[in-house]
């Protein structure tokens, strides 16, 4: 950091509107990471856009000073694919919650991964719909008693970060509501990555799921159960940083680094073209109630998409000229008459 | 044959000749029919066409699911239909013959490859005798070839094999054809070194197959006559043939040099929409971005997003796509962002016919978002015209900030007529600016931008794309505050913005209503879309008969012409042939409170000319 001024401060991204998430929602924290990471990032407001679906998450555009347009459920990432495409040099944040990403925009996120649009995807996890009143989500844990669920849920529950390692996205990273600078860290990266990044932000519904991510988030459970990954290091945790994640016949599992040996302990390596290993690392923990990395999974390089289309354009227009009308209505050939 | 000199045959004139090309789906009919398309507009023929698919890709051979159809009209006057039925059938097999025969005129002629009637083909084809044999064609004039085996034969010279040489015979049904009508041999020639360069045995094969084919006609002595169709009398220029789903494919590209925007097409492939991706896919030199979704929804929210950004932005589909990308479409409404929707058409519901031409889903265009939801609504009423169209959807679009939906069909989609060429410099400027400053003031009076300020002249709201400086501002499918565009709940405010949007678009400066054949007539057929033709030819008809008729056609369906109401209520009678149940008649109903006799086919066939005939003359005659 140098000491020149910021060319924005953090008030100049919130707008006038009165931010009307519940009292104590983690929505609110989530929020004010990013007005705070904003000027940090040296961005203009102009050519910045937030795009959401819906949901509570979906409200966070009405509350960034910048473009935005709050779409409708699920379909954030084609729009913002849309978007990207037409308009490669603007800066795109998605912001979603977990029904709006995982349920009935499923089927665009994974496809926003797959392709590796520059956008950013901050997916909101609760692990309930919140605006809806209180239904399980697709994040829910199974058994999970809602309104909807009165005998418990049925069904099995997305591990967000898997999906997206199993998309093959190219960045991937996970944090938490509780943690600010944790969180401003995931942005930044997330916003520094070409192609699409997503973030799951364990956020808590404090009215419909209250406490739901406590057991790893809540300060006095992080040593023990949130596993920090970080890139170039052996991943080590615990009260007194005991306990270490080791691979053992293709599983990642945690152990007691005096039994294994301080050799046997995983080096994080987030670039590792292969998702194999961060895959092992998604799935270490069940829920949240057992040790479960946070940080940045997997950053790969790939080839961004609308870069891509952008060079077939430049390509075709090298090859073909630039298009003329003219000749393109007699490109089928003509006859006078 | 020994004597290979060419006879005397009688050269006899025609006014026209309506050919259908037919055979298995692999037989290549469709490439026949278009071949001998351009050889006849370079002719100076007029000419209308008609495809006809399997919705399979490969049905079973020799099947009738299988049969591939393309039915071409040629004329030394001017046409708008390709024809109600065919005078002359090129049948490739058994089932090309037992599917297309009911269509062909009594006396037609009917050109059959009888290599193909064995035993195990005429079976496949449902036949319990061989047709050629058995007298079921006395009423025609029917000349059995042997065009494998000629095929063959011409084509082993080249060292072919037999196996791949019989696939030249639809080039010798074209020589032959070709022969018939005496079209000239060097642009099939040209054309089939062209479509096949590179492969050079190909090119010798098809050469050999369709020599073979004309020198057949002028030899065998099978023919009495061969015949001329003289050029037509079209308004001198430069014409080109086009299919209709081209022809929006370049209008798209034209909106976009008229508006100086750059086009975005967010598609997902679908029949029979499915080509106007393809062919704006290859013209990327022209700056268009084509966009593949993974599904409807993706496609038209791409669309969206792109439209945001500043694009002149497009989705193509048909019917089912439409239905999935309902929600989205209301999203566009009420962010009231420039797109254009095009749907092509096709047979109801769900999957229904997908590569069938239907008109109904013009209900849909109105009304099948939920909610108060109105959209412009453009139907082209011809292939060409689709170039037209589309430029004039765009041009609304842009200039009242609004989703438009385009209706094409299957049949305006795959059929193509010849075009003359527009001069470019007098296609109209759609051009729109962008907002670049603010537009109100605060209480302490400085500048601020209020994204739903309406120009009061158009009540489109201002397009400010992000990367403007100042003009930062959030849009949703919430209700918003009338001017702030703020999110508002306010019941009086949800009221008030209902009937802006209602107004916005009842106030589109459209056409009026444009009359033609008899304007004082008291009888009037009404029509949209690709029915015009049909209904065109019906109205000269009926003027030969002595009839006094008028011929309303709707190209702008919402809003509807200004002067609609006083212009229909000036006619006794009026009939609306539409391929649906009655789509447009309920609206003018609703709308005028006018008794229009509705006219319906859904068999997935465009009306021929003989049907609204008779639809007129019933109600003509009616009391």
């Amino acid at each position: 950091m140098t000491d020149t001024p910021m060319r924005t401060q953090p008030a100049d991204w919130a707008t006038d509107q009165e931010v009307r998430w519940c009292p104590g929602c983690g929505d609110y924290s989530i929020l004010t990471a990013m007005r705070m990471l904003m000027p940090e990032l040296e961005v203009d407001r102009e050519n910045t856009v937030f795009i959401s679906g819906i949901g509570c998450a979906a409200r966070f555009p009405y509350y960034m000073n910048t473009y935005g347009m709050h779409g409708i459920h699920g379909r954030a990432p084609a729009i913002a694919t849309g978007l990207a495409m037409a308009r490669p040099d603007l800066d795109i944040w998605v912001i979603g919650g977990d029904g709006d990403m995982m349920s009935i925009g499923g089927n665009h996120l994974i496809h926003a991964l797959r392709r590796n649009v520059n956008i950013n995807i901050l997916l909101f996890n609760n692990m309930i719909y919140g605006l809806t009143k209180g239904q399980f989500s697709p994040t829910s844990e199974v058994g999970k008693v809602t309104k909807s669920s009165p005998m418990g849920s049925l069904d099995a529950p997305f591990n967000p970060v898997s999906v997206a390692l199993g998309a093959e996205a190219s960045f991937v990273a996970r944090t938490h509501d509780m943690d600010r600078q944790h969180m401003m860290d995931m942005f930044r990266r997330a916003h520094a990555h070409k192609g699409t990044s997503i973030v799951e932000v364990f956020q808590n519904c404090n009215v419909f799921n209250d406490g739901a991510w406590e057991g790893i988030t809540k300060k006095q459970n992080r040593n023990a159960n949130l596993i920090s990954l970080e890139h170039g290091k052996p991943i080590r945790f615990g009260v007194d940083d005991e306990l270490g994640v080791i691979i053992d016949n293709g599983v990642a599992k945690v152990a007691s680094v005096a039994d294994v040996g301080e050799a046997a302990v995983l080096v994080h390596d987030e670039g590792k073209t292969d998702p194999s290993t961060a895959f092992m690392l998604s799935r270490l923990a069940r829920g949240p109630f057992e040790p479960t990395p946070v940080g940045v999974f997997r950053a790969v390089e790939r080839l961004e998409y609308a870069t891509s289309s952008t060079s077939q354009l430049a390509m075709a227009h090298n090859e073909k000229g630039s298009g003329d009308l003219e000749s393109l209505l007699r490109s089928r050939g003509t006859w006078q008459v | 044959m020994t004597d290979t000199a060419p006879r005397e045959l009688p050269l006899q004139e025609l006014a026209e000749v309506i050919i259908r090309f037919a055979g298995d789906s692999g037989d290549g009919m469709q490439l026949t029919g278009d071949q001998f398309t351009s050889i006849s507009a370079a002719l100076g023929n007029d000419l209308a066409t008609l495809p006809e698919f399997p919705a399979e890709i490969r049905a079973p051979q020799g099947t009738l699911a299988g049969v591939s159809a393309f039915q071409v009209r040629i004329s030394d006057f001017a046409i708008t239909t390709p024809g109600d039925a065919p005078t002359v059938l090129v049948a490739m097999n058994p089932a090309a013959l037992k599917a297309q025969l009911h269509n062909v005129v009594q006396g037609g002629a009917l050109i059959i490859n009888s290599d193909a009637f064995t035993e195990r083909n005429l079976e496949k084809a449902g036949y319990e005798s061989n047709p050629l044999e058995d007298g079921s064609l006395d009423g025609y004039r029917s000349y059995p070839v042997a065009m494998s085996q000629i095929t063959r034969d011409a084509v082993a010279v080249h060292g072919v094999k037999p196996r791949d040489a019989e696939r030249s015979k639809n080039f010798f049904a074209l020589g032959l054809i070709s022969w018939m009508y005496t079209r000239p041999v060097e642009p099939t020639i040209e054309f089939i070194s062209k479509k096949f360069s590179g492969r050079d045995q190909v090119i010798k094969a098809n050469e050999a197959a369709f020599q073979a084919g004309y020198n057949f006609g002028e030899t065998a002595e099978l023919f009495e006559s061969h015949y001329e169709i003289k050029p037509a009398p079209l308004r001198s220029g430069e014409y080109t043939n086009v299919t209709g789903n081209t022809a929006l494919a370049w209008g798209c590209v034209a909106a976009g040099q008229l508006a100086r925007l750059p086009i975005f097409l967010g598609s997902y492939p679908i029949t029979p929409a499915s080509d106007i991706l393809h062919d704006l896919s290859a013209l990327k030199h022209f700056g268009v971005r084509t966009f593949q979704a993974e599904d409807e929804i993706a496609a038209a929210a791409s669309a969206v997003g792109a439209a945001f950004g500043g694009a002149l932005a497009f989705t193509t589909t048909s019917g089912p796509g439409v239905a999935l990308k309902g929600e989205t479409l209301g999203l566009a409404v009420s962010l009231e962002l420039p797109m254009v929707i095009i749907d092509i058409q096709r047979g109801g519901p769900s999957t229904g016919l997908p590569t069938k031409p239907e008109q109904a889903d013009l209900m849909m265009a109105m009304y099948g978002r939920h909610s108060e939801s109105p959209m412009p609504i453009v139907a082209p009423r011809s292939p060409a015209d689709c170039f037209d169209a589309a430029i004039e959807a765009c041009r609304i679009a842009l200039r009242y900030r609004t989703p438009v939906m385009l209706l094409s069909d299957g049949y305006l989609a795959t059929s193509s007529e010849p075009w003359l060429l527009p001069a470019v410099d007098s296609l109209p400027d759609i051009g729109v600016e962008f907002q670049k400053g603010f537009n109100g003031t605060n209480e302490d009076g400085e500048g601020i931008f209020l994204p739903y300020l309406r120009d009061p002249e158009t009540l489109a709201r201002p397009w400010a794309i992000p990367g403007t400086p100042d003009l930062m501002h959030r849009v949703g499918g919430i209700e918003k505050e009338d001017e702030t565009g703020n999110i508002s709940y306010d019941p009086e405010n949800h009221q008030k913005m209902v009937e802006l949007r209602a107004a916005k678009i009842e106030a589109i400066e459209v056409p009026d209503a444009d009359i033609a054949g008899d304007a004082d007539a008291s009888f009037c057929i009404l029509g949209w879309g690709s029915t015009w033709g049909a209904i065109d030819a019906t109205v000269a008809r009926l003027q030969e008969a002595g009839h006094k008729v008028a011929h309303v056609h709707l190209r702008n369906l919402n809003p509807m012409p200004k002067d609609l109401g006083e212009v229909l209520s000036g006619f006794e009678k009026i009939i609306c042939p539409e391929m649906n149940n009655g789509q447009l008649v309920n609206l003018i109903r609703a709308k005028f409170l006018l008794d229009v006799k509705a006219v319906n086919k859904m068999n997935g066939v465009p009306f021929t000319t003989g049907e609204i005939e008779a639809a007129a003359l019933a109600a003509i005659e009616a009391p």
